[in-house]
């Protein structure tokens, strides 16, 4: 099992550098979407004992919405903007990946500080989990198109919610379902909005927003 | 009760999405604006009943962020009301005067059904006692205020709505990681699991791990900080709350700010009755610090009048923190200027959104001679600015006086010489460009027609009535504090500084 569990995050890990080596924006919506499966495959698999019914309906209706439903929105923002690539980011895309190996191994070496409970999921998805969300924070921040920021947004809720799944089990349903709803709505305005910036603006260049300031 | 708080404007929001003529759906907006309030103070009489097995419950803190809400909701809706008979009237295109951007509203059912949306998650945040429903609430209080900012439907507010979308949804993110580290603490605590509500949390907070404690304040720190405004997290802050039409700026800077607030002050509660007190309270003040002097720099010779009520809020809400951090006479004195803060900000931008209807601009440069225009505005605007800028007899002046106090009797001197001369230079700063728009020849304006227009229409009772009321408020709350508000302020001060 935990042969398994530990490829499944190797796995994530390179899903994380395609998000960030990678210009085209299908490329990039189709990696968040692997991830979104790959992390309701460790979900279940961290469980250990308690597989409940519920624990695998919560799991498999996350990766759904986050792997089909979330993506389609965002493809359909990017082609009625008729975008297909990054082009000119803030940071070039070798440059992310050498920085993204930075981030892999400040991600390992917070992981080290923070003492986990004993029994909780294994010791590599917490490093893993930061990862993620420091490549997704990377991404809004250093990519131009409004899609890609959304992206990283997905990402960076992606890395927070392995970690929250992993160690946080004794979150009510409720709440789980609180959270998959505020992440599937906000995802949903985000699409509207750069429907309208498309509009508005004929680009999405979050970068050329910038009429507001001091 | 509690229920009842919740699901009337939620379901009046729901129903004025679908509600087709125009007159009726004003109605039902005032109409749930005055079914809250009158829940609200009902609340004061009588303390409502825990709900949800204890999720949701209404204690001090949350008594007194909820009235403020609701009574801000309620000045902001009588406002509505009139504004957008204007904005109806004015047809399906205007011009701004600095950039000429014709554009069109946004449909009036979708404002009205968010901005009663947006007052239910306001208040789930007040109420939540389960952190995990406590992060759900304040996301969606950004969903649903993202299109109220983006009502006038031109450029500046897209950007502005896409900067606050983004900013505040990424913060918020990191708050829920927060979360999840509270929730790892309470795992590794000895005994029967820690549910992750604030009393079974606070009761059982000496056996928490204090590395997950405070990696977990840190987290709610960020997170909820750049929701709250504190500087160097709140640069969505000035763009929102310059784009968005007055009413909802009052809103936004009178009411959600505070409710970000709390949810920090929940995150320091349990630290405090965890003996980490010093480390949360240390961290407040430093982000309350660097806030009141960043809002200080850029108050200084600010274009838009508007925007630098935005950064005044910044800077109060450094002030909040600020005095949260030091704790005792200091933390009353904070929770006191929650109220007065919000009350005033309210009749600022009251007042900003009059002028702005008038001159078709937001330039500091170009809007002179209020006074003479619009007296009544002016003499708000004015009033307003005093209030906010800490002079007596206003209320501001008192709560700022008692954080003061606070930080000479924690024996802090350099902070309290930083405050005031942060306060000194926000008060120079917004003195010149107030008095300039205030006074002199009325110059500037758009619109030929408003030297035409008598001076009664020029001011109808919607613009000017619910700001004089929240005036006459915080006039009051400078000379004389209620007893029983002051027993509720001191009551919160101790739930929430944990001394």
């Amino acid at each position: 099992m935990t042969t398994w569990l530990d490829a499944i995050l190797v796995l994530l890990i390179l899903t994380n550098f395609r998000l960030l080596g990678s210009s085209r924006l299908s490329a990039c919506i189709h990696t968040v979407a692997v991830q979104a499966v790959l992390l309701g495959a460790v979900s279940l698999l961290a469980q250990g004992g308690g597989l409940t019914l519920r624990v695998v309906l919560l799991v498999v209706g996350g990766t759904v919405a986050k792997a089909v439903v979330l993506p389609w929105l965002l493809r359909r923002a990017a082609r009625e903007a008729n975008v297909r690539t990054e082009v000119e980011p803030l940071v070039g895309f070798t440059t992310s990946l050498l920085l993204g190996l930075g981030l892999l191994g400040l991600a390992l070496h917070v992981a080290t500080r923070l003492p986990l409970p004993h029994d909780g999921g294994p010791e590599f998805l917490l490093p893993v989990a930061l990862f993620t969300m420091l490549v997704g924070l990377m991404v809004i921040v250093s990519r131009n198109k409004a899609v890609m920021q959304a992206l990283g947004y997905l990402a960076m809720e992606n890395g927070i919610y392995a970690f929250g799944m992993a160690f946080a089990v004794e979150e009510p349903l409720l709440v789980e379902m609180g959270v998959l709803l505020d992440v599937f709505v906000a995802v949903f305005v985000m699409g509207i909005t750069i429907h309208h910036i498309s509009r508005e603006f004929d680009h999405i260049d979050t970068d050329q927003l910038s009429t507001l300031k001091d | 009760m509690i229920w009842a708080l919740l699901l009337i404007p939620g379901l009046a929001g729901l129903l004025a999405f679908v509600v087709r003529p125009n007159g009726p759906r004003r109605c039902l907006m005032v109409l749930a604006a005055l079914a809250h309030t009158t829940l609200v103070a009902t609340a004061w009489r009588v303390a409502p009943q825990p709900a949800l097995d204890g999720w949701m419950a209404v204690d001090a803190p949350a008594l007194l962020f909820l009235t403020i809400t609701s009574v801000l909701f309620l000045a902001a809706m009588l406002y509505a009301v009139g504004y957008l008979g204007t904005e109806q009237h004015a047809g399906s295109h205007h011009e701004e005067n600095e950039e000429d951007l014709p554009f069109v509203n946004f449909s009036e059912a979708v404002f009205a059904g968010c901005l009663l949306v947006f007052l239910a998650t306001m208040t789930l945040v007040a109420v939540s006692r389960h952190l995990g429903l406590m992060w759900v609430a304040v996301e969606a209080t950004t969903l649903a205020s993202a299109p109220l900012v983006y009502f006038h439907r031109h450029r500046r507010s897209l950007e502005a709505t896409w900067k606050y979308l983004m900013i505040c949804s990424v913060g918020i993110a990191l708050a829920l990681l927060g979360n999840f580290f509270l929730a790892v603490a309470a795992r590794t605590f000895q005994g029967s699991p820690v549910r992750l509500t604030i009393d079974e949390l606070v009761a059982h907070a000496g056996g928490l791990d204090p590395r997950w404690l405070k990696a977990a304040f840190l987290f709610f720190l960020v997170g909820y900080g750049t929701k709250m405004g504190l500087a160097p997290l709140h640069t969505w802050l000035p763009d929102a709350h310059s784009e968005a039409p007055s009413l909802v700026s009052a809103l936004l800077s009178g009411a959600l700010l505070n409710c970000a607030f709390l949810t920090i002050l929940r995150g320091h509660s349990l630290l405090s009755a965890a003996g980490l007190g010093s480390f949360s309270g240390e961290l407040l003040v430093l982000f309350g610090l660097v806030s009141m002097a960043v809002a200080a720099l850029f108050i200084i010779s600010q274009a838009d009048f508007k925007r630098m009520l935005a950064y005044s809020s910044v800077e109060h809400m450094g002030i909040l923190a600020l005095g949260m951090g030091i704790g005792g006479v200091a933390a009353v004195g904070s929770v006191l200027h929650t109220v007065n803060h919000s009350l005033t900000k309210a009749v600022l931008f009251f007042a900003a959104g009059n002028i702005l209807a008038l001159y078709r601009t937001k330039s500091t440069r170009q809007v002179r001679g209020v006074l003479r225009v619009l007296p009544l505005t002016g003499l708000l605007w004015v009033a307003g600015f005093l209030a906010i800028a800490g002079s007596p007899p206003f209320g501001p002046f008192v709560s700022e006086l008692t954080i003061l106090k606070g930080v000479i009797d924690a024996d802090r001197p350099v902070i309290a010489a930083v405050y005031l001369l942060l306060l000194a230079v926000v008060f120079v700063g917004m003195a010149s460009i107030v008095v300039r728009i205030a006074y002199g020849p009325a110059s500037g304006m758009a619109s030929p027609d408003g030297h035409a227009l008598p001076p009664a229409r020029r001011e109808p009772l919607w613009s000017v009535g619910p700001p004089l009321l929240l005036g006459a408020a915080v006039l009051m709350l400078g000379v004389y504090v209620p007893p029983v508000l002051a027993t509720l302020v001191d009551h919160a001060a101790a739930v929430l500084g944990g001394h």
